[in-house]
Formats: structure tokens, sequence, C-alpha cells
């Protein structure tokens, strides 16, 4: 960006609005925001965190190969996330999350994602350019279609979670339980994994797919760290993301770097702040 | 609001008549015969492979009899579901598991509750009320509540189990079933989780029904014992049940079971269950 901070925050912020870039990119932000916090509260409490990596992975071969064929690069996002979220729970069956042979599936499907990328990206080399905003986003290129497009998904997959809160948290703690209680449990699993694709689909074309982890992992994890409630630690886990996004955002437009380091450096210093806050009052119980 | 499901009877709150269970073509037990009283505690023995669990099963409603017919609280399982509370075999929780235990023993009464979980209207924040009241009174009759505001991963096996058994009972059951509920538990918490199931069913006229490995650390505690193997079961309390003329007849083959001088018991000769783990000495089993 080419502005210099004033030091008079109220015109620095009638500045930053002045764009219509600027506005998107804080619009969409705040969507992503609350999206990724809210279905990475249950994915770090679900130990899927490593799921969701893939997942955020598999935006690449996605946007790749959509733009192979010529298909609208979001599509290629929500096919690739939805597909391999579909194939990871198949490849565990019925068994429950154990992490032994869960996780050595979903490293294939990561690593058969990233070979299928790569090529189809030296396949169509002339089609898709910048593998960079593929990998670290385009915040400030975010148009009024994509603001809708998020805006639905992220409602969707929203209002899906707050309606199932209590179910979904009881089949995470205790999926026997929840399984005697007659509770849906494969419906719910399966769903679950949809949904976080849908998240990752839709905050990578934000975030780009590297750093869509930024948002689902660290504010979740961050807020898990400070309060063992599940209420206070969801509304805790979207404060902390808005924060990092607009702090990011805000940031960002007034520096020589871009976004995603922004984003990212926060979101860092934000998880680190509550590791620490946690081992203080640990130290302070035990004593 | 958190009533007791089915009103109070003196009627069996178990029955099985004549049932058969097969399951993918194999018989897993014929012709069983059971009555369980109100307010007992009840275990179910036997080899590994004898259909204990499969008989939990029954009585939950989640496996049909080929014959035969089952009620629990006089009517079929599968509509005597709410008044059953059910702790399956043991689980341990990641020690890294971010919740407390009393949100555990909470998903208890609300987990299988769908919408969105906000109280607004004064009725929701009046209900929500009665059931804080209700889980506090339910921590404080498994004695768990100097623990109960810690992370559920950090507490200890027995401390664990007891937050779950608080859990399946914070519906007020008429009926608590579980399965294994002493297995990988240290040789006090076996006395006190007994001790604690006794006086459940004593002060609130519950039936507690749980499957054993092993009928030592119950023993002064039962009111009646099903034995199962071979296919059948026997039911009655410990001694008529447990001794070496109706074992063996049970088994089809002779067993002797012999009485320890600090009254502990020994079933000897009993044919093992094919895939019976070697490494654990067991008594009873």
């Amino acid at each position: 960006m080419s502005t210099r901070l004033s030091l008079d925050p109220i015109s620095d912020l009638r500045e930053l609005f002045a764009f219509p870039f600027m506005v998107n990119a804080l619009e969409a932000g705040t969507i992503v925001a609350v999206l990724a916090a809210v279905v990475g509260w249950y994915m770090v409490l679900r130990r899927q965190t490593f799921a969701g990596h893939t997942l955020s992975v598999m935006a690449f071969p996605g946007a790749a190969g959509a733009a192979l064929v010529g298909l609208p690069t979001g599509l290629g996002y929500y096919v690739a996330c939805g597909g391999a979220a579909l194939f990871m729970r198949r490849a565990r069956g019925s068994a429950r999350r154990s992490y032994g042979t869960e996780t050595a599936t979903i490293a294939t499907v990561q690593v058969v994602g990233l070979a299928a990328g790569y090529l189809f990206l030296s396949l169509g080399n002339a089609v898709l350019g910048g593998t960079e905003t593929l990998l670290f986003g385009t915040f400030l290129g975010v148009s009024r279609t994509q603001v809708l497009a998020l805006l639905i998904v992220a409602a969707v997959a929203v209002t899906l979670v707050a309606v199932s809160a209590r179910p979904l948290l009881l089949e995470t703690i205790d999926p026997e339980a929840a399984r005697a209680r007659g509770l849906p449990v494969a419906i719910l699993d399966t769903g679950f994994l949809l949904v976080l694709a849908a998240a990752v689909a839709a905050t990578s074309q934000i975030t780009g797919a590297l750093l869509v982890f930024a948002l689902l992992v660290a504010p979740a994890a961050a807020a898990q760290q400070l309060t063992m409630r599940p209420g206070i630690g969801l509304v805790l886990s979207v404060v902390f993301a808005l924060l990092i996004v607009w702090l990011g955002l805000g940031i960002a437009y007034f520096s020589i770097y871009p976004v995603g380091f922004y984003v990212t450096s926060i979101a860092f210093a934000l998880f680190l702040a509550a590791r620490l806050v946690r081992s203080i009052r640990t130290r302070r119980r035990a004593r | 609001m958190i009533e007791p499901a089915l009103e109070e009877t003196t009627n069996p709150v178990i029955e099985l008549d004549s049932a058969t269970v097969r399951l993918g073509g194999r018989g897993i037990f014929s012709d069983v015969n059971l009555t369980v009283g109100p307010g007992l505690l009840v275990a179910v023995l036997g080899p590994n492979g004898a259909g204990k669990t499969t008989l939990m099963r029954v009585i939950l409603g989640l496996v049909r009899p080929e014959a035969g017919t089952v009620a629990v609280l006089g009517r079929p399982p599968a509509q005597a579901r709410p008044a059953i509370g059910y702790l399956p075999q043991r689980r341990g929780f990641d020690s890294s598991t971010r919740i407390r235990g009393i949100d555990l023993v909470r998903l208890g009464l609300d987990g299988a509750r769908w919408g969105v979980p906000i109280s607004i209207t004064s009725n929701a924040r009046r209900r929500r009320r009665i059931e804080t009241h209700r889980i506090e009174e339910v921590i404080e009759l498994v004695g768990a509540r100097a623990y109960a505001h810690r992370a559920i991963g950090e507490l200890s096996g027995g401390e664990q189990q007891r937050l779950l058994i608080a859990q399946a009972l914070v519906r007020k059951p008429r009926l608590l079933i579980l399965d294994e509920p002493l297995d990988s538990l240290d040789l006090p918490n076996q006395a006190a989780v007994t001790a604690l199931l006794r006086r459940i069913c004593t002060t609130q006229n519950v039936t507690v029904l749980l499957v054993a490995h092993d009928v030592n650390p119950l023993l002064g505690y039962l009111d009646q014992v099903i034995y199962m193997a071979g296919g059948r079961a026997m039911s009655g309390p410990v001694e008529r049940v447990i001794n070496s003329s109706t074992l063996s007849e049970l088994y089809g083959a002779p067993i002797e079971v012999l009485r320890t001088t600090d009254g502990r018991v020994v079933v000897v000769g009993q044919p093992e269950a094919p895939h019976v783990h070697g490494h654990r000495h067991e008594l009873v089993s």
C-alpha cells in the first residue's frame, strides 16, 4: 500500500473505508473469521486439525484443476475439499477416530492432492496465473460476488453447527454415549467433515490455501487454552478471529508487506499469549 | 421437568421370557428366562463370548430377540429407552480434552437436544436453572464435587468413572446399565465405585445392571447375578448360582468353585471361549 499512517485514528479509519476493495476485504474477512472460528472450535476439540489442514491443501489441486478444465476456481475449491472430506470419511469407515490409521489415510490424501495440484499446474501453465495467490491468498482482490457467495456459505455452515451444537459436542467428546442416546453419529461425523470442507474452501479463497490455518486453528486453540466452557470458548474464538482479521487488514493497508503475513503473525502471537496465560494460571493454582 | 420417566412400581424392571438371540447366523443364547426386580444391584458374569454385551444390547432395545419376549419396565425395550441410563464400556478421555466434568454431566441431560443452545425466554431460563440444580445434585451424589470443574482429561480413571455415572444418572433413569464399569480401575477405585453403585440402588431406587469380569470386587454388594455360559443363562443370588453344581450344569462340564479363606471366589475348570487373552489372571470370568 502506498498510504501512510497519519497518527489520527479517525482519519486513518475513514481512509480505510474509502476504497471499495478495502470494504470488500473487510466484509469478506469478517464473514470468514466468524465461519472459521466456529467450525475451527469444533475441529480443534475433535482433534481433526490434521484433516482440516489436508482439506486446505486440497484447495490447491481444486483451483488448479478447475483452471485446467475451464471451470470457475471457486467451484474447484468446493469440489476438491468436499470430495477429499468424503474420501477421508469413507477410508476411515465405521472405525472410531483412532489416530494411527486415520492420520496415515489423511497424509496419503494430502500427498495425492499436492501431486495432482502440481500436475494440473504444469499442464495448464498458461491458464492459471499466480500460484502465489493460490497459496497465500488475495485478501485485497475480493469481488462483490465473492463476498455474497461467502456470506451464503457461511450462513448455512454456521446455522448447521448452531442447530446441532449440543449433539455435535456430545458426539465429539463421547461418541459411544452419543450412539447410546440414539444420535445419528455417522451423519454428525460426515456432516461435520463436509461443513469443515465448505469452511476451508470458502476461507482459502480469501486467505489462500496455506493461510486458512491461521483462522481455523489459532483462534480456536487460543480460546481453548483460556476457557473450558463451550459457550464462552466459542464466543472467544470468534472474537479472536475478528481481531486477527481486522488488525491484519488494517496494518497491511498502511504497510508494504502482504496481508497474509500480518494475519498469520497476529494469530500466532495470540496463541502464544493464550498459552502463556494458561501456564501462569496453572502454576498459580498449583501453588 | 426432570421427572422419573416412568412411575415407580414393584413390577419387574427386566423380564426375559424364553428369549433366543442370533447375530449374523450365530446363536448367542437361547431360551433365556430372567426377572430383575426394582432397586437391585445385579451383575452379569460369564466367559468372553458368552453374550453378556449382547444381553445388554437386547435390554437396551438395540438387538431384537429371534424368539421369546423382552420387557423393560413392562414395555418393549425401545419404548423404555428414556428410563434407561447406559454407560458403555469404559473409554478414557484424552489427557488434553479441554472440557469440564460438569459439562460432561450436562451433556447427559441435553446432549441429544437439537437447536441453538441459547436460553432467551424466561421459560428456557427457568428450565436451565432446574437443570443446573439437578446437575449439582447428581455430582454431589457420586461425590465428584471437588473435581467437577476440572478438565475431564486431567482426572484419574476413578474420577472420570464417577462423572460418567453422574452423566448416566442425571436424567433420573429407573434402570442403569453399565458395561464393565470396573475394568481398568485399580482395586481401591473398584471398591469405591462398587460401593457408590450400591448406594445409588438403595437411595435412588434405581436398578443397576452391570457386566463384570470378576465377581470378587462385587461380593457382598450384589443382590443377584446372571451367569451366562454355553448359550444359556442362570440367574439368582450369588451363592445359588456361583457354586460347583450350578456352574457344572451350565457349562455342561465339571466345574469347581473354591472359596479362599478371605472369602474370594475362584472358578476352576471352566472351558475357555476362543480369543481369550491369556495375559490376564482372572478369578471368576
